[in-house]
C-alpha cells in the first residue's frame, strides 16, 4: 500500500473513508501523503473514488471517517473557501457573466486586495498562460484551449500552495491536450506548487506526474513514479490498466529467488519474476509488455524458455509494427517491434518462437 | 447578368455565385428550400389563421373602436353639417336652420329607431342626452301632424300612398310599382323629373321615406301613407315655391294644397318651440356643443375620458377631482402588479432554488405540488381565499383562537388591496417558479464550487456567481407575472372589493354593464400600450435576450 502518514507531508490522507449512502464505501481506508511541490495524479477508472478524494480535499465532500491534513493541520472542518486551495474544474467553471479579467480578479476581490494590486496580479497571471490580450473577453468568446488556460490562471492567481485539477483536459482535442499537458507540468514545476491531478487517461498520468496513484474499487492500488508503475506493476489490475499488456494464465511451478517458472494452462512453461506469488502451486497471471517480447532468439538468455506462436495479424503503424499472435491459447497476444531497416515483416500464418527476459515477465495475482 | 456571362462567370467574379447549371446559387437554394418552407407554412397555417381571426382581428377592431365615432354624423348628417357653421363660443343657441335640420335627422332616426343608440352614445359625454333623444323621437311627430291633418282635410288623397307616388315618382317607377306583386323585389324609387326643383325639401324627405319603406319595411309605397315629416316639408316647399307651372299628375291636388298654404290659415312652422316643448334641455347650449364636439367621424374623446380628461369647446381639460377615477385605477393596477410581482419573486426564488438543487426524482415530486393549483379552477382557488381571509374566516378564527387578534377587531383581509395581493400572489406563483426553476436547473453546481474554491463565502458565491446567472429566470418570471397581473380580472373582481379592483374590472364594467365600448376600448388600448412600453423598457435595461424560460 502507499506511504503511510509522515510528519513532513504537505497533504496527507489518513485512514480516510467515504460513503454516500451509508451502505457502501466509495473510498476505503485511504492513506496518502504528498511532499510539497509534488505533482501527483490520481488515475483510475470511473467510479474508483478518485474524484471523491479530490472533492474531499477541496472540501466539497466530507470524509465519513479519517483525517485529511494540509500542512500538518486537519482540514476536515474547514469550509472550502478557507482552505486556500486552487481548483481547475472539468468544464472550467468560468463564470459566464464575468469577463476573463473579472474571473481572475474574483479570488483577489474576495480576499479584499486593493485595485492596483489586483490588476497587477491578474495581468501577471494572464501573461503566465499567454492570454494577456484576452482580459476583456467573455468566456463564451474563447476556444476550449483558451478557456482551459484561463481556468488555470484563475486557480493560480491567488497563489495557492496546492492546486487541484479535475480532469481539466478532458474536453480538448488530442493535439491541444498534449500541448496543455506540457504547459501545466512546466507551470506547476516552475511555480513550485503542489498539484493533485485527477484523470482517467493513463498517458496523461504517465507524462505529467511525479507520482501516480492508481485507484480502483475505492483503494489506491499502487502509488509510484510513472516508470515504476509501468515497468513494475504491483498487481494485475495496475498491469492491465497502465499501458498495453499481454496476460497469460498459469500455475507457479517453481520459485528460485527472484525468478520463477510458470506452467501455463496449455502445458507450456515460461520464466517469470515473482511479484505477488509466494508459493508453488498458486495460480497466477503473468504480464508481459508487448515491446518486451523478443522474436530474435539470439537476444534471449541461454536456456530461456520460448513459446511457439502463430502470427494472426500484422499491422503497420509507421514507427512500429504491431503483430497479433496466438500464444498458449491466447488470441490477443500483441507484440510491438520497432520499424528498423532489418526488421522482418511477419506474414499471417507464420509460426515463430517468442521469448523474453524473466524480469520483463511478471507473475502477478490471478484476480 | 446575361446568361452567357453567367455561364462563364467564376466564383471569384463579383457577380452572384452560380450553381452547377448556371442559375444563381441564391435562386437555386431558394427553390430547393421552397418545398420545406411551404411545408413549414402549412404546419403553422391553422394556428396562424386562428390567431389572426381570434386575436389580431379583435385587437385591431378594439383599437379602431377607441377612436371611431361615426354614429353622430351617420345619425344626424344634416345637423352635424349645419353645426359646422355655428359659433359655439358666443353662448347663443343655434339658429332655426339647425333646429330644422335636427328635426329632419331625429325624425328619420326615430323611424329607424337609431335615435336611442345615439342618445346612449352622447349620454357618455353629457348626462341626460339619452332621455332627451328618446323623448324627442316621440314628440317630433307632432310637428307634422298639423299639416298632415290640414292636407288630409283638404283632400283625402294626401293621406294615401298611391297619390303621393303618382305625384313624386317618375312614370317608369309608377308603372313598376303598380306591376309589383308580393314576393318580387321592390322597385327602386325614382323621382319625377323636375320634382327636385319644384318641391326640393319634400323630394328629399319622400326619397328617404321611399328608401326606408323599400329597405327596412319592404312594403309597397302605393299602400303606405308618407310620414308627417313629408307633409311638413310639403308645407315648407309650398310656402317658398310657386307650383303654378306644374302640369304633371296630381297637379290639381298640389295646386289646391298650395292655395291652402298661401291662404295663411295654417300655423307657421316653428321647430324650435316644439323642441323646447318636448324638453327644456334643448335650450341648453351645452347639449348643442356636445353634439358639435362629437360630430367628427373620429374622436379622441374616449381616450381623454380614459385619462380623466374631457373635451371642452376650449380643448381637452382635466375633469373635476371627484370625477377622476381612471388615473387612480391605472396607478393602482401598476402598483399592485408590482407588489404582486415582487411578492412572487420573494416567495418563488427559494422554492425554485431548492427544487433545482434536489435530485431529479424529489424535484419532480415537489414540482407536482407547485403545479397542483393549476389543476383546480381559478374560480375555486379565488373563492377559497375568500373563505380563508374573511373576517369570520379560517385565518381570523385561528388568530383569535391563538389570542393574537381580539375577537372584536378581526383583521380585514378581504375585499381590499391586501386580499387581492394575497390571492393573486398565490395564483400567479407557479408562473414565477417554473421559469426560475428551468433557468436555475441549468446552472451547474460547479460554478458555486469554483467560487468557493476561489475563496468566496457561501453568501458571496451565491450573490456574485449564482444569482447573476439566475437573473434571466427572474426576468422571465417577472414579465410573465407582471403582464398577467396587470390584466387580471377574475380575482380582483371576487376578492378586491372596491379598493382592490384593477383597471380590467372597469373595462369589464364598460363592456358588459355601461356598454360604453369605446371607452373600454380606449382603456384597453392604453393598457396594451403600457405593457408594450414596459416590455420595451425591460428590453432596453435588461435585454430580452436575458429572458430564458429554460435551456
Amino acid at each position: 500500500m502507499a506511504d503511510g502518514s509522515n510528519g513532513d507531508a504537505f497533504v496527507a490522507f489518513e485512514r480516510v473513508q467515504k460513503s454516500y449512502d451509508g451502505e457502501t464505501l466509495v473510498v476505503k481506508d485511504l492513506n496518502l501523503s504528498m511532499p510539497k511541490g509534488e505533482f501527483l495524479t490520481m488515475l483510475g477508472p470511473s467510479g474508483s473514488g478518485k474524484t471523491t478524494c479530490l472533492m474531499m480535499l477541496a472540501g466539497f465532500e466530507t470524509a465519513t471517517h479519517g483525517e485529511i491534513k494540509l500542512d500538518g493541520v486537519s482540514i476536515n472542518n474547514i469550509p472550502p473557501h478557507k482552505r486556500g486551495i486552487g481548483m481547475v474544474f472539468q468544464n472550467y467553471a468560468l463564470f459566464p457573466h464575468m469577463t476573463v479579467a473579472e474571473n481572475l480578479a474574483f479570488p483577489l476581490e474576495v480576499r479584499k486586495l486593493g485595485k492596483s494590486e489586483r490588476e497587477a496580479k491578474v495581468k501577471r497571471a494572464l501573461d503566465m498562460v499567454q492570454m494577456g490580450a484576452f482580459g476583456g473577453r467573455r468566456p463564451a468568446q474563447l476556444s476550449g484551449g483558451q478557456q482551459q488556460r484561463i481556468a488555470l490562471a484563475r486557480a493560480l492567481v491567488f497563489e495557492p500552495e496546492l492546486v487541484l485539477m479535475d480532469e481539466p483536459l478532458g474536453a480538448l482535442d488530442k493535439q491541444l491536450r498534449e500541448h496543455m499537458q506540457f504547459e501545466i507540468t512546466n507551470l506547476a514545476h516552475s511555480l513550485g506548487i503542489t498539484t493533485v491531478y485527477v484523470t482517467h487517461d493513463q498517458t496523461e498520468a504517465l507524462t505529467m506526474s511525479d507520482r501516480v496513484a492508481v485507484f480502483n474499487d475505492g483503494r489506491i492500488q499502487q502509488l509510484d513514479p510513472p516508470d515504476v508503475l509501468y515497468e513494475e506493476p504491483k498487481n494485475s489490475f495496475v498491469a492491465q490498466f497502465i499501458g498495453e499488456n499481454n496476460t497469460l494464465e498459469g500455475v507457479v511451478q517453481e520459485i528460485r529467488g527472484d525468478t520463477c517458472v510458470v506452467k501455463l494452462d496449455d502445458g507450456e512453461v515460461i520464466d517469470a519474476t515473482p511479484v505477488n506469488v509466494t508459493q508453488v502451486g498458486e495460480r497466477t497471471k503473468v504480464s508481459i509488455r508487448p515491446e518486451r517480447v523478443e522474436i530474435d532468439r539470439s537476444r534471449l538468455q541461454p536456456g530461456a524458455h520460448t513459446l511457439k506462436a502463430e502470427v494472426l495479424e500484422f499491422i503497420y503503424m509507421g514507427d512500429i509494427f504491431r503483430t497479433r499472435l496466438r500464444v498458449a491459447g491466447n488470441n490477443d497476444f500483441v507484440i510491438k517491434t520497432r520499424n528498423a531497416p532489418d526488421q522482418v515483416k511477419l506474414s499471417p500464418g507464420t509460426m515463430i518462437d517468442i521469448g523474453w527476459l524473466p524480469r520483463d515477465c511478471r507473475a502477478l495475482d490471478a484476480t | 447578368m446575361t446568361d452567357t456571362a453567367a455561364t462563364t462567370a467564376t466564383p471569384e467574379d463579383t457577380g452572384p455565385m452560380l450553381a452547377a447549371d448556371g442559375t444563381p446559387l441564391k435562386r437555386s437554394l431558394a427553390r430547393a428550400l421552397r418545398a420545406q418552407k411551404m411545408r413549414a407554412l402549412a404546419l403553422i397555417a391553422p394556428l396562424l389563421i386562428f390567431v389572426l381571426l381570434t386575436f389580431i382581428a379583435p385587437i385591431v377592431d378594439m383599437l379602431f373602436r377607441s377612436v371611431e365615432n361615426q354614429i353622430v354624423s351617420d345619425t344626424l348628417p344634416r345637423t352635424t353639417l349645419a353645426l359646422k357653421d355655428w359659433d359655439d363660443s358666443t353662448g347663443d343657441l343655434p339658429g332655426d336652420d339647425i333646429f330644422f335640420a335636427a328635426y329632419q335627422d331625429i325624425f328619420l332616426a326615430a323611424e329607424a329607431k337609431t335615435h336611442t343608440r345615439l342618445g346612449t352614445r352622447l349620454n357618455y359625454e353629457f348626462t341626460g342626452v339619452s332621455s332627451l333623444f328618446r323623448k324627442s323621437g316621440r314628440g317630433l311627430d307632432d310637428i307634422g301632424e298639423v299639416y298632415q291633418d290640414a292636407f288630409k282635410d283638404l283632400d283625402k288623397d294626401w293621406d294615401k300612398g298611391a297619390p303621393w307616388v303618382e305625384l313624386m315618382g317618375s312614370d317608369d317607377f309608377v308603372a313598376e310599382a303598380q306591376a309589383w306583386e308580393k314576393g318580387d323585389a321592390l322597385p327602386e324609387f325614382e323621382l319625377r323629373d323636375g320634382m327636385a326643383d319644384l318641391l326640393p325639401l319634400t323630394a328629399v324627405a319622400y326619397e328617404d321615406f321611399a328608401r326606408f319603406q323599400r329597405v327596412e319595411e319592404e312594403k309597397s309605397l302605393l299602400k303606405e301613407e308618407p310620414w308627417t315629416l313629408v307633409h311638413t316639408m310639403l308645407f315648407r316647399d309650398l310656402q317658398a315655391q310657386d307650383v303654378s307651372g306644374y302640369s304633371g299628375p296630381r297637379a290639381e291636388m298640389l295646386k289646391a294644397a298650395d292655395a291652402l298654404v298661401d291662404g295663411g290659415e295654417l300655423p307657421p312652422l316653428d321647430v324650435r318651440t316644439t323642441f323646447e316643448k318636448i324638453d327644456k334641455d334643448w335650450m341648453d347650449v351645452d347639449v348643442w356643443e356636445t353634439i358639435k364636439m362629437y360630430s367628427p367621424n373620429y374622436t379622441n374623446g374616449y381616450f381623454l375620458n380614459a385619462v380623466d380628461m374631457q373635451k371642452t369647446p376650449d380643448g381637452p381639460a382635466w375633469r373635476d377631482d371627484d370625477e377622476r377615477i381612471y388615473g387612480l385605477l391605472f396607478k393602482r393596477t401598476m402598483f399592485m402588479s408590482l407588489v404582486i410581482t415582487f411578492s412572487c419573486i420573494a416567495l418563488a426564488y427559494p422554492v425554485a432554488f431548492l427544487l433545482s438543487n434536489l435530485p431529479a426524482r424529489t424535484a419532480n415530486l415537489l414540482m407536482i405540488l407547485v403545479l397542483l393549483p393549476f389543476w383546480t379552477s381559478l374560480l375555486v382557488r379565488t373563492s377559497a381565499w375568500k373563505v380563508m381571509l374573511q373576517q369570520q374566516g379560517v385565518i381570523n378564527d385561528v388568530l383569535v383562537w391563538i389570542g393574537l387578534v381580539d375577537d372584536a377587531n378581526r383583521l380585514v383581509m378581504i375585499n381590499n388591496q391586501l386580499g387581492t395581493i394575497i390571492a393573486m400572489t398565490h395564483i400567479l406563483l407557479p408562473f414565477m417558479i417554473l421559469p426560475m426553476y428551468s433557468v436555475m436547473s441549468t446552472i451547474p453546481q460547479t460554478y458555486v464550487r469554483a467560487a468557493k474554491s476561489l475563496g468566496a463565502t457561501n453568501w458571496t458565491a451565491f450573490w456574485r456567481v449564482y444569482f447573476p446567472q439566475s437573473v434571466p429566470g427572474i426576468g422571465a418570471g417577472s414579465i410573465l407575472v407582471f403582464i398577467l397581473s396587470i390584466g387580471y380580472y377574475i380575482t380582483p373582481e371576487i376578492v378586491g372589493g372596491t379598493t382592490g379592483t384593477f383597471i380590467s374590472n372597469r373595462i369589464a364594467y364598460h363592456i358588459s354593464s355601461s356598454l360604453n365600448w369605446g371607452l373600454a376600448a380606449a382603456l384597453g388600448t392604453i393598457l396594451l400600450a403600457v405593457v408594450l412600453i414596459l416590455y420595451w423598457a425591460y428590453d432596453k435595461i435588461v435585454g430580452i435576450d436575458n429572458v430564458k424560460l429554460g435551456g
